[in-house]
C-alpha cells in the first residue's frame, strides 16, 4: 500500500468511528437528558410537555405535607413558595431528607401528580442541589452566601 | 510562627519558581551550561520550600490552631488524629497546596531521577513545570491562602464534613492527585520536546516511564474514589458519570491512550505528532478538571458569576497553557519528518485503533460533561446528563476497544498477520462464549450481562495467550518454561496484566445486573434472606466515637444455616454539623458483598433496612488493583528504568535492526 493509501484509511477509519461517536451522542441526548424545572415552570408548561417525559423538580419540601404510609411509601409536596406539585415516592428517603429543606425529585408526571423514582436531598448544610439554589437565589428566598462542594475530590 | 514561616516558605517558592522558569531556560536556549545546570537544585529546592509550607499547614491542623480560617472552618478539636491530617486536603485552600506540592514533587524526581538526560532538555522541562508551579502557587497565594488568619480566634471549630471523615478518603486525593498532576511532567516534556526541536524515540523512552507513575496512580485514584461512593454514599452506587468523576476519567483515558502511542513512539519512531499532542491533551484534561471542580462552576453556573476571582484565574491558567502550548504545537508540527511507515494490520495499527477509540470516548464524556454547562450559561435552561446518555456513548464505544485488545497483542510491528491472530485468540473466544452461555443458564437476568461477562471472560483469557505461545510448547519442562516465563520482558507481562486488570473490572460491572436488592422493615432476630446468604440483625445498641454517636446493628451472615460472618451497620450522627450519616455493613464473600444500611430505629423496636447482594462486585476494584500492577511491572523492565535511556539510546541504533517480538 502506498503512503497515501494508508494515509486514506487511518483518516476513513478516523471519520467512521466519529460519525458512529457522534451519532450515537446525538441518539442518546434524546433519551438520556432529564430537564430541570421548578414547580412555578412546571405549572406553565405542563401542557407542551411530552407525556411521560422525564423530569426534575426540586424545591422545598412543603412543611407539614410529608405522609408516610405502610410499606415505604410517601407522600409529600414540593413548593417554591409560588407554586406546588405533588409528588409520591415508594422507597426509603435519602438520610438528609427534611420538611423544609431543599429536595430534587426524578421521575415522571402523570395527571397532576408527580411519581418520583430517585429523590436527592442536599449533602450538608452547605451543599444543596445546585438547581434548587439557583432557583431559590433568583426568587431571593436563599439566605447562604457559603459556596458548597458535595466532597472535596477534585 | 511556623504558620508565618510555612506562608513565607511558599512565596520564597514562587520567586524561586520564577527563576528557575527563566533562566534554565535561557541557558538551554544559549547553549549557556551554567544556566543550564541551576535547574536542578532549583527543582528540588522548590519542592523542599512548599513541603515546608504543606507541613507548617498539617502542623496547624494537628495542633487545632483555630486562629487559621481553614482550621477553623474545617476542623474541631475531638477529631481523630488521621482526619486531622486528612482534614489539610479535604478542602479547597488545602487540597490547592497538595496539588502545587505534587507538581514540584515531580520537577524534583525528574531533577533527581534524569541523570542521563540531555541536559538542555532537562533544562527546559524543568523550567516549563516551573511555569506550571509559578502559575499555580499565584493562584495559591492570591485567592486561596491556606494561611489567612482569624482576628478573634474561636475557641472550637466547625469540623470537617462528615461524609470525608473516612480511611478511603484520607488517602483518595493524594493518589488522585499524584495521577492528575504527574501529567504535568509528560505536558513539560512535550513543551520541551517543542521548543527544542529533539522529538524522537529517546524521548517517549524518557517520558514514558513518567507516564506510566501518573496513570498507575490516576488509575488507584479513580479506584478509591468510587469504592469511597460506594460505601459511603448508602446504597452501593459506585460510579454516577457525575462531572467530578468525570474529571478524573477523561485525563485516564487520554492518558492511557498517550500511554500505547508513546510506545509505538518508542519503537518504531512513529507517531510523532500525535505523541506529542496527546501529552498536551492529557494535562490539558487535567486542568479542565481542575477548573470544574474548584471554579465553583459546577456548584452553579452562577455561583461562577458572583464570585468569579478563583473561577477566572484557572481559566487564565488554563487558556495560557492550554493556548501557549497548542501554539508551539501548531507551529513545530510541520517541520516534523514522518517516522517510520506500517500497514494497517499491524501493531501500530492496532495501537492506531485504541487511540482512536480512547480518544473519542474520551470526546463523548467531554460533551456530556460539559454540554449542560454551555446550555445553562447560553439559554438558562437546565438539564442534567446522567448515567444513560453515557451508557449509550461510551459503552458502544469500548466494546471495541475490548475486542480488539487480545489481537492486537498478537500483531507483529509493521506488518501484521489478521488471520493467524485470530486463530490464536479461538481459545479464549470459546471460552468466553461457554462463560457467558453458563453463567445465562445459571444467573439468568438481562442478556447483556453474561454477553459483557463473556467479553470479560475473552478479554482475561485473551491477554496471556501471547504470553503463554512464548513460554510454553510441546514437551517443554516446567523448569525450561519458568526460565522463558521470567526472562520475557516484564512489559509484556505488564501488558497481560493491565489488560487483564480491564477484564476483571468489565466483569464486576456487567455481574451489576445481578445484584439483589431488598428495602424492609424487621425486627431483631428476623431472619432475612438475600441471594444465597440470611441476614438476621443480633442486637442493636449505642456507641460513642471520638467526635459522633452512633447505633449499630450487630448483624450476622449465614449460609445454610452456618454463621459465615458479622456485618455492623450503623448510624452516626456527628454533633458539630448536625449531620448524619449512615455506615454501611460489608462483608466480601467470594467476589461477591453483603451492603446492609439501616434507618433510624422506630418506636416498635423495628428498623428500616436496606440490603443489598452485589455478585461479583468486588471484581470492579480487583481489576483496578491488577491494572495497576501490570503498570508497576511495565515500570520495573529494565528497558524502561529511569537512566537507562541514554545508555539504551545508543544500543537502539543498533537494534532497531532486530525488532523485539514484543
Amino acid at each position: 500500500m502506498t503512503r497515501k493509501g494508508r494515509r486514506l484509511t487511518l483518516i476513513a477509519s478516523a471519520l467512521s468511528v466519529i460519525c458512529i461517536a457522534v451519532g450515537l451522542g446525538l441518539y442518546a441526548m434524546k433519551d438520556g437528558v432529564v430537564f430541570f424545572v421548578t414547580p412555578t415552570e412546571l405549572a406553565a408548561k405542563t401542557k407542551e410537555m411530552r407525556p411521560n417525559a422525564r423530569l426534575r423538580i426540586g424545591g422545598l419540601v412543603l412543611p407539614g405535607s410529608l405522609v408516610k404510609s405502610g410499606d415505604r411509601h410517601v407522600a409529600f409536596v414540593i413548593s417554591d413558595n409560588q407554586s406546588e406539585v405533588k409528588v409520591s415516592y415508594t422507597g426509603l428517603l435519602p438520610d438528609l431528607f427534611r420538611e423544609g429543606q431543599g429536595v430534587v425529585a426524578e421521575g415522571t408526571l402523570a395527571g397532576d401528580e408527580f411519581k418520583a423514582d430517585s429523590v436527592l436531598a442536599k449533602h450538608d448544610e452547605k451543599y444543596m442541589p445546585r438547581e434548587v439554589a439557583d432557583s431559590l437565589k433568583k426568587q431571593g428566598v436563599w439566605n447562604d452566601g457559603g459556596q458548597g462542594t458535595k466532597t472535596a475530590t477534585p | 510562627m511556623i504558620v508565618e514561616i510555612g506562608h513565607y516558605a511558599l512565596v520564597l517558592a514562587l520567586a524561586l519558581a520564577l527563576v528557575q522558569g527563566v533562566l534554565p531556560l535561557a541557558g538551554a536556549l544559549r547553549g549557556d551550561a551554567a544556566l543550564m545546570a541551576i535547574s536542578r537544585p532549583a527543582a528540588v529546592t522548590q519542592f523542599v520550600l512548599i513541603g515546608l509550607s504543606f507541613l507548617a499547614l498539617t502542623y496547624a491542623h494537628v495542633v487545632s490552631d483555630f486562629s487559621l480560617v481553614n482550621v477553623f472552618e474545617n476542623s474541631h478539636s475531638a477529631k481523630p488524629l488521621i482526619y486531622k491530617i486528612s482534614g489539610v486536603w479535604g478542602n479547597h485552600e488545602g487540597s490547592m497546596l497538595l496539588w502545587v506540592l505534587i507538581l514540584a514533587l515531580f520537577g524534583a524526581l525528574v531533577a533527581v531521577f534524569s541523570r542521563s538526560m540531555p541536559d538542555d532538555l532537562r533544562a527546559i522541562v524543568l523550567s516549563v513545570q516551573s511555569w506550571i508551579a509559578a502559575a499555580f502557587l499565584l493562584f495559591v497565594l492570591f485567592t486561596s491562602n491556606p494561611f489567612a488568619r482569624l482576628a478573634m480566634p474561636p475557641m472550637e471549630g466547625r469540623d470537617l464534613n462528615p461524609l470525608l471523615q473516612d480511611p478511603g478518603l484520607a488517602i483518595h486525593p493524594p493518589l488522585l492527585y499524584v495521577g492528575y498532576v504527574g501529567f504535568s511532567i509528560t505536558f513539560s516534556f512535550a513543551a520541551a520536546a517543542l521548543i527544542s526541536g529533539r522529538i524522537d524515540a529517546a524521548w517517549a523512552r524518557y517520558v514514558r516511564p513518567w507516564t506510566l507513575v501518573s496513570w498507575i496512580f490516576l488509575t488507584l485514584g479513580i479506584a478509591m474514589g468510587s469504592y469511597w461512593a460506594y460505601y459511603t454514599l448508602g446504597w452501593g452506587g459506585f460510579w454516577f458519570w457525575d462531572p467530578v468523576e468525570n474529571a478524573s476519567l477523561m485525563p485516564w483515558l487520554a492518558g492511557t491512550a498517550l500511554l500505547h502511542s508513546a510506545a509505538v513512539m518508542e519503537k518504531r519512531d512513529a507517531l510523532k505528532i500525535w505523541t506529542i499532542f496527546l501529552a498536551i491533551l492529557a494535562f490539558s484534561l487535567s486542568l479542565l478538571g481542575t477548573f470544574l471542580v474548584r471554579s465553583g462552576v459546577l456548584t452553579s453556573v452562577h455561583a461562577f458569576a458572583t464570585d468569579p476571582q478563583r473561577g477566572i484565574f484557572i481559566l487564565a491558567i488554563l487558556i495560557t497553557f492550554i493556548g501557549g502550548s497548542l501554539a508551539l504545537f501548531a507551529f513545530r508540527a510541520s517541520s516534523l519528518k514522518p517516522g517510520g511507515i506500517f500497514a494497517p494490520v499491524s501493531r501500530e495499527g492496532a495501537l492506531v485503533l485504541n487511540n482512536l477509540l480512547l480518544t473519542t470516548s474520551c470526546a463523548t464524556v467531554f460533551v456530556g460533561t460539559l454540554y449542560p454547562l454551555a446550555l445553562e450559561a447560553m439559554t438558562g435552561e437546565k438539564i442534567s446528563v446522567g448515567a444513560p446518555f453515557f451508557n449509550l456513548t461510551f459503552g458502544p464505544l469500548f466494546v471495541p476497544i475490548v475486542l480488539a485488545m487480545p489481537i492486537g497483542q498478537m500483531l507483529a510491528w509493521k506488518r501484521g498477520d489478521l488471520l493467524g491472530a485470530a486463530q490464536r485468540v479461538v481459545l479464549a473466544v470459546l471460552i468466553g462464549a461457554v462463560g457467558a452461555l453458563a453463567l445465562y443458564a445459571l444467573q439468568g437476568g438481562p442478556v447483556v450481562a453474561p454477553v459483557l461477562c463473556g467479553l470479560a471472560l475473552y478479554l482475561i483469557i485473551g491477554s496471556f495467550v501471547e504470553i503463554a505461545g512464548r513460554i510454553a510448547g510441546r514437551r517443554v519442562p516446567i523448569s525450561v518454561m519458568a526460565a522463558r516465563a521470567l526472562g520475557l520482558p516484564r512489559s509484556a507481562w505488564g501488558t497481560a496484566f493491565a489488560h487483564a486488570g480491564i477484564g476483571l473490572t468489565l466483569f464486576g460491572l456487567a455481574a451489576t445486573s445481578w445484584g439483589v436488592e431488598r428495602i424492609l422493615i424487621a425486627h431483631v432476630g428476623d431472619d432475612i434472606r438475600i441471594g444465597p446468604y440470611e441476614v438476621r440483625v443480633e442486637r442493636v445498641e449505642p456507641r460513642m466515637g471520638s467526635n459522633y454517636r452512633e447505633w449499630v446493628a450487630h448483624t450476622r451472615v449465614r449460609s445454610g444455616g452456618v454463621d459465615v460472618a458479622t456485618i455492623d451497620p450503623s448510624r452516626r450522627s456527628f454533633s458539630t454539623r448536625e449531620m448524619v450519616r449512615t455506615e454501611a455493613g460489608i462483608v466480601t464473600l467470594g467476589f461477591g458483598q453483603i451492603y446492609m444500611n439501616i434507618a433510624d430505629q422506630r418506636d416498635d423496636g423495628s428498623l428500616d433496612i436496606r440490603l443489598y447482594w452485589k455478585p461479583y462486585v468486588a471484581l470492579i476494584w480487583l481489576g483496578a488493583l491488577v491494572m495497576a500492577f501490570g503498570g508497576l511491572l511495565s515500570l520495573s523492565d529494565r528497558r524502561l528504568r529511569i537512566g537507562v535511556a541514554k545508555r539504551a539510546g545508543a544500543r537502539a541504533q543498533v537494534a532497531r535492526n532486530v525488532q523485539p517480538a514484543e
